[in-house]
């Protein structure tokens, strides 16, 4: 018999039961709850008279809503009244259940999917749910990561499982070495753009090979979180010595004895060497560049030393037309050169690039230099309250600010503009976040998806540039 | 879930066809928070002269006395007769929730829209499906009897009319049975809580790091 994938083996030390249905129950270690899609869950808790099958499974953080501007006034100074009510209920929720919450300015509230490895609440070889598709960004740390709707919320709030059918497995192999100012962020990108974004529907998608192997676990979070990009609604990576250091120590990680335990038991969560894939994508890492969109899907993307392609070129119409839809609504014209692109906006930050080392590479490029004067804004939002810490422990916050660029509050932030950090009608922003749909930054916002260090780059030049001038 | 067996309530006469999820509860109430709640917004604006605002206090507003559910004869109906093809237009689940929530316990048609039919059954609500004419008999009785009421027994698939007429409807089995034992996904993934729990134990023997950790 041939081996087990990662994704097999996780699944299958869940498995609660078959249904009659052909779905499986499985067993979920952890749920993360935020603001926006918990609400409704616990109310149908409540109506139902249920209480959550386990408290000590549930963390919960609000993220979606919270203003990114001095916030010392807590709750009470949110000033969208749907907003601030959003965050109360989870306040009172997370009360009356007795479930732990960091609450708006606890120091370590942030992105749900920042803050729940942060704090080594996800661990490796765990089942993990949250309300949000980019939970598989927690599948870096070798854990079955799922995003779920509010009913499926409620439901494993009330009884610890899931109701699902088994996925497919891909393997996306990197081999080989990153070239210099060449980012987790762009491979994930150009991973997407040779699979497409609906390349990965109905499959876990594996990280295997090379690239990954060496990649810190923040760039393997940064790349599992846009596994759903690609259409997966799972990434996952083997957990390796990396995935081990970047654990140990955390607040809600194994202690003493239980550690060594843990280690032992976490070996096995990687693929078998025989283990069979029902589909294998294999990208030599040197091929790379750094990576921009130019499109309204995360597939629409290009090195920075491309162009904007031409529907002249494409013989399928269907891709003739979402070509010409795109182009028109990003305000660009066909064989434009990317780096001819003009920015009125920045956002560094995410769930995709909040981290310490997303904003240590922004940091490195905008050192000593200005923000350009065509932009008229260049935020940077870290994930967490911790990141926030961290960052102004290394004086990144300085260099931030002193180059022009307003340094925030943790949240989602621009992510969605749920809040109040949104894009004008019609300008465009280099943005290090994970969606460049229509609207998603504002009405009528154009978001051209980039690394941190592009980012960066970005913001001094006032258009696109390959960073790798910068940083030479 | 609530269950559904047998019950017992006055009926109302909904005579209009196509009522859409707009109409049983408009797009402004649905920022809410709450899945309960909406009771007071079913049918805003059919029920009420002015324009509703979510948030506001209902009871002051000037009601439409023609509204079927405002007339006096009608006051704490449970059982609501409509014409084809109601519940069309979103899926949203906000429609049963405010029928439930404004409390509707069955609706009688000639036919639903899928989405709606299926949205009911996660929500407590019995959609029943009845010829035109078996619809056109009951408008007519309930329009000539004040203080009609309608049984509907659901284990024996049928309504029952004030003269003891008994008619007979259909419905899927496994439907039947999660509403008799008032199951949802929910309902249906306790009945095997001893799975759970017992996978449960294994867990804890095997990662007991898992438990309580976080508090
Ligand atoms: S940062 Fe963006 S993508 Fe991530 S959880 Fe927040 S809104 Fe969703």
């Amino acid at each position: 018999m041939a081996g087990q994938t990662l994704y097999d083996k996780l699944f299958d030390a869940h498995l609660v039961r078959t249904n009659d249905d052909g779905s499986s129950l499985i067993y979920i270690d952890r749920q993360v709850l935020h603001e926006v899609t918990s609400p409704q869950a616990f109310e149908g808790l409540r109506i139902a008279g249920r209480q959550p099958w386990r408290i000590d499974a549930n963390i919960a953080t609000p993220d979606h809503n919270v203003p990114t501007t001095e916030r010392s006034g807590g709750v009470e100074q949110i000033v969208d009244p749907v907003s601030k009510i959003q965050v109360k209920t989870l306040d009172d929720n997370c009360d009356e259940f007795g479930i732990l919450e960091f609450k708006m300015n606890d120091q370590r509230q942030g992105i749900v999917h920042v803050m729940a490895p942060e704090q080594g609440a996800i661990l490796p070889g765990v089942t993990a749910v949250c309300g949000d598709s980019h939970t598989a960004t927690l599948g870096a740390l070798g854990a079955l990561a799922h995003g779920v709707g509010t009913s499926e919320v409620e439901h494993v709030l009330a009884t610890q499982c899931l109701i699902t059918k088994k996925m497919k497995n891909m393997l996306v192999r990197v081999d080989g070495e990153l070239g210099l100012g060449v980012t987790p962020k762009d491979v994930v990108l150009h991973v997407i753009g040779v699979i497409g974004t609906a390349g990965g529907t109905g499959y876990a998608i594996e990280f295997g090979g090379d690239v990954f192997r060496n990649m810190s676990m923040e760039g393997r979070m940064t790349v599992c979180n846009m596994a759903i990009e690609a259409g997966a609604r799972v990434g996952l990576v083997s957990v390796d010595q990396i995935t081990v250091d970047y654990v140990e120590g955390r607040s809600f990680a194994p202690q003493g004895a239980q550690w060594e335990l843990a280690v032992e038991a976490w070996k096995d969560l990687v693929s078998d060497a025989d283990a069979e894939f029902d589909e294998t994508v294999v990208i030599n890492g040197a091929d790379i560049d750094p990576q921009v969109t130019w499109g309204t899907s995360p597939e629409m993307v290009v090195s920075v030393n491309d162009q904007v392609p031409n529907p002249a070129n494409e013989t399928d119409q269907v891709k003739i037309d979402g070509i010409n839809r795109a182009l028109e609504y990003m305000g660009l014209n066909a064989d434009q050169k990317i780096t001819d692109i003009k920015l009125d906006r920045v956002f560094i930050g995410s769930c995709t690039n909040s981290r310490i080392e997303d904003l240590r590479d922004a940091a490195k490029v905008v050192e000593g230099r200005k923000v350009a004067d065509n932009i008229i804004q260049a935020l940077v939002v870290p994930g967490s309250g911790l990141v926030k810490e961290q960052a102004e422990k290394e004086g990144l916050d300085k260099i931030f600010v002193e180059a022009g660029l307003e340094w925030r509050e943790p949240g989602c932030s621009m992510c969605l503009a749920m809040n109040p950090d949104k894009l004008g009608n019609g300008e465009h922003c280099a943005s290090t976040s994970n969606r460049n749909f229509e609207g998603r930054q504002g009405f009528g916002g154009r978001t051209h998806l980039v690394s941190p260090a592009m980012a960066a780059a970005a913001a001094v030049s006032g258009n696109f540039v390959d960073v790798r001038e910068l940083i030479k | 879930m609530n269950k559904f067996t047998l019950h017992t309530g006055v009926a109302a006469p909904m005579d209009r066809a196509n009522i859409d999820t707009d109409m049983i509860i408009p797009k402004q109430f649905l920022k809410s928070i709450k899945r309960s709640g909406f009771g007071k917004n079913l049918f805003d604006e059919l029920r009420y002269l002015d324009e509703g605002q979510p948030d506001q206090e209902c009871t002051g507003r000037p009601l439409n006395e023609d509204f079927v559910l405002n007339q006096s004869r009608y006051q704490g109906a449970s059982v609501l007769f409509a014409r084809e093809n109601f519940g069309c237009g979103s899926s949203r689940e906000h429609a049963p929730w405010a029928l439930e929530d404004f409390g509707i316990r069955s609706v009688i048609a000639p036919s639903f829209a899928e989405i709606f039919y299926n949205n009911c059954f996660k929500n407590g609500l019995l959609p029943i499906v009845l010829s035109e004419e078996q619809v056109d008999q009951l408008f007519t009785e309930v329009q000539a009897n004040e203080g009609y009421e309608l049984t509907v027994n659901l284990e024996e698939q049928v309504v029952v009319t004030p003269s003891g007429e008994r008619i007979a409807f259909e419905i899927d089995d496994f439907r039947k049975h999660c509403l008799l034992n008032g199951l949802d996904d929910i309902g249906l993934t306790l009945q095997h809580a001893d799975d759970i729990r017992a996978y449960e134990a294994k867990r804890q023997a095997e990662a007991p790091w898992l438990f309580g950790a976080i508090k």
